[in-house]
């Protein structure tokens, strides 16, 4: 095979990667603080694409301007629907949660079905078609972008969760619940805070999506299952390893289609589930229990 | 005020009461039972659009009917949509199929995709009941000896014949510019099937098979795919995939800017007035071989006109459905009754000429219509036109496209 083409499936693999990487951030956020899994993830995502979507084709607001708007909206989404939602329905149950944001995301898809119907939108700008030369290869400026993003992104989540007092509390709540509770954390506001960041991430996911993917009612299925498997390969509540994981699950399926075709090259992403869960439960960054 | 307002609605109740006894029973005898159409289709899951357009067309036509006074041989019975949701998938659609057999549904319409056609169809003969295919190509569908099941529209196997005619004339009038192809297709029944009969045909008319790619339904990237296709250097890409993949794919072809002679789908689920709008830079030149109604008949044009005045799109499943419901409704003006081996009869010898597609009037052999036929379709900046055959085109092709270079 022609270097150049592997040359270009390993750029195609890490541009992938960066939205897959992107994707996974909140969730593993979202686990590493509340041990829960977010079935809401996908259809949350959806549900900000369609936001980005509908700012641009109302309000003329560019996908990236959305960011300003997007993430503090997510944020406040996030913050409120744990509030007053996850957070009031679970009594405190993890296993309640899971069926509370399993059900989330079946109300949101058909609440999403009512009102936006089965079509699927996709955007075009002056920018959306623009093409990079990236080594061996021509790369849509938007994947460029969202590549970058996602690196920033994780980098500034990094920071938040290690350098601010907000980090600390995060990080004491997720460690030791009720040693955070005697120092005086409030911990059902860092729930929130935590719920409402990851959802925030999907604020910014969803923008740098846009102009790149399509939004349908399922889009966060096309998603979801791959942003699980970063988070699991990774280690979840891994910044590090959703970046590492989200890699790495971009190069295979990338590697997987290239040499496998692209049908049968999607299964490398479940081979690297189920090897993990078998060998390494933990992920690559994740702390052992 | 008091007693009085009490007699009045004592009295008022008993006119209801006397009314109830006597009047109803007079109206129920009037009001002929409505014959139960089942509408299945996927109105959500991954094929929720095309579901739902599916569904808006069937009702249209069952509404029409209805505000034109219902079935005239029966006494004026009215039509009524049971609907249906196969949720994308095929097990659900034969739940669903029991589920409407069971609230007494006369008729099937459906079902979009061929993969929930396939077992849905062999459900509904279980119990016999008329089963038209509105949109599913698959010739497996109108093969397996099913006396309930018809299809107006075409199958997979003429489409491909027609798209190989169409193919092979607008070749030979650029002067045989195109020499091979590269086939891409999803990997489920419509697109496996579609794909096999593309393969085996391109020979026949002197194009050469460069490589047959596949692909899954959702596919999230097609940057490699379309590596492969470039390093081909194929004259025509031909792909057969639904509406998200297709257009992705095109999308990714126009941005790796990879010369072609032409972008060709036969039955493109994403070609469409959406695309054309949505990504105009991307959608022109693009060609199809698919369902299409007939630009010159007046009723086709007087149609699309009230879907988008209602804000949606005159897609291929709209007309489809609509005309699939219309149909079925002519067996049952000739049956004269819902009974359902009568109504099977008078479709079995359909010569139904009242719809706007362009094909002649009905004649179904083993369920299928052999008059049906597919139609090349070209994309423009703002349009979709019929381009082949020449009877019904209301442009010439642009073929080969402008190279990017």
């Amino acid at each position: 095979m022609d270097l150049s083409i592997i040359g270009a499936a390993t750029i195609n693999g890490l541009l992938m990667g960066g939205i897959y990487t992107l994707v996974a951030s909140g969730l593993t956020l979202i686990y590493g603080v509340l041990h829960i899994i977010n079935f809401a993830h996908g259809s949350l995502l959806m549900l900000a694409m369609f936001g980005v979507y509908y700012l641009l084709m109302k309000l003329g607001i560019d996908p990236y301007l959305s960011l300003i708007i997007m993430v503090p909206a997510m944020y406040v989404l996030g913050f409120y629907l744990y509030r007053f939602l996850i957070g009031k329905l679970s009594s405190g149950k993890d296993e309640n949660i899971l069926l509370i944001t399993l059900g989330l995301s079946i109300l949101i898809e058909n609440l999403a079905l009512m009102f936006f119907k089965g079509d699927s939108r996709t955007i075009s700008l002056s920018y959306t078609d623009k093409m990079i030369e990236v080594g061996p290869s021509l790369v849509a400026l938007p994947k460029l972008i969202s590549f970058a993003a996602a690196m920033v992104l994780c980098a500034l989540l990094g920071l938040l969760i290690t350098r601010t007092d907000t980090g600390k509390a995060i990080r004491a709540v997720a460690k030791e619940r009720m040693g955070a509770r005697l120092v005086g954390i409030d911990v059902e506001r860092v729930f929130a805070i935590s719920f409402g960041i990851g959802l925030a991430t999907l604020g910014a996911a969803a923008c740098l999506l846009m102009p790149i993917f399509y939004v349908s009612p399922t889009t966060g299925h096309v998603f979801v299952m791959v942003a699980f498997t970063v988070v699991v390969l990774g280690g979840m509540g891994s910044f590090m390893g959703a970046v590492i994981g989200g890699l790495i699950v971009g190069l295979t399926e990338s590697f997987g289609g290239l040499f496998l075709g692209e049908s049968l090259g999607q299964i490398g992403i479940s081979l690297i589930f189920i090897l993990i869960l078998l060998f390494r439960p933990s992920g690559l960054f994740g702390a052992k229990q | 005020m008091t007693t009085n307002a009490k007699l009045t609605r004592r009295l008022i109740l008993q006119a209801g009461a006397a009314s109830a006894a006597l009047g109803a029973p007079g109206l129920l005898l009037a009001q002929p039972k409505p014959v139960r159409i089942g509408l299945l289709h996927p109105v959500s899951g991954a094929l929720s659009y095309s579901g739902a357009q599916s569904r808006m067309g069937a009702m249209m036509a069952i509404d029409e009917i209805n505000a034109a006074g219902g079935i005239k041989s029966m006494g004026g019975t009215k039509l009524e949509g049971v609907l249906g949701d196969s949720q994308s998938r095929p097990e659900v659609g034969v739940s669903e199929v029991e589920r409407m057999h069971q609230e007494g549904v006369s008729a099937y319409v459906g079902c979009f995709a061929s993969a929930i056609a396939l077992p849905a169809t062999q459900a509904a003969a279980k119990y016999n009941t008329p089963f038209m295919i509105d949109v599913g190509v698959s010739d497996a569908i109108v093969s397996r000896g099913l006396k309930n099941v018809f299809r107006l529209a075409p199958g997979n196997g003429k489409c491909v014949d027609d798209a190989f005619a169409g193919l092979a004339e607008v070749n030979k009038a650029a002067s045989g510019i195109a020499k091979s192809a590269v086939i891409v297709h999803e990997d489920s029944e419509f697109g496996t099937s579609t794909s096999k009969m593309l393969a085996g045909k391109l020979s026949a008319i002197g194009l050469e098979v460069k490589e047959v790619l596949k692909h899954a339904t959702p596919t999230r990237d097609f940057s490699n795919l379309v590596l492969r296709i470039k390093s081909l250097k194929p004259d025509l890409v031909i792909m057969s995939n639904y509406q998200n993949e297709y257009v992705l794919l095109a999308r990714t072809l126009h941005q790796q800017k990879v010369d072609l002679a032409g972008m060709f789908t036969v039955l493109g689920g994403g070609f469409n007035y959406k695309f054309v709008k949505e990504l105009p830079e991307v959608a022109q030149f693009t060609m199809d071989f698919n369902h299409w109604y007939s630009p010159r008949n007046p009723k086709s044009l007087d149609m699309r006109k009230r879907v988008e005045a209602k804000g949606d799109l005159f897609t291929f499943e709209v007309y489809c459905a609509y005309n699939a419901v219309k149909c079925y409704v002519d067996g049952l003006e000739r049956a004269k009754t819902q009974d359902k081996e009568k109504v099977i009869a008078a479709l079995e010898v359909s010569t139904w000429a009242d719809h706007f597609m362009p094909y002649g009037p009905t004649k179904f052999v083993n369920g299928q219509n052999t008059g049906g036929r597919a139609v090349l379709l070209q994309a423009s900046k703002t349009d979709i036109d019929v381009v082949w055959p020449n009877e019904f085109a209301a442009v010439k092709p642009v073929f080969p496209r402008p190279k990017f270079s």
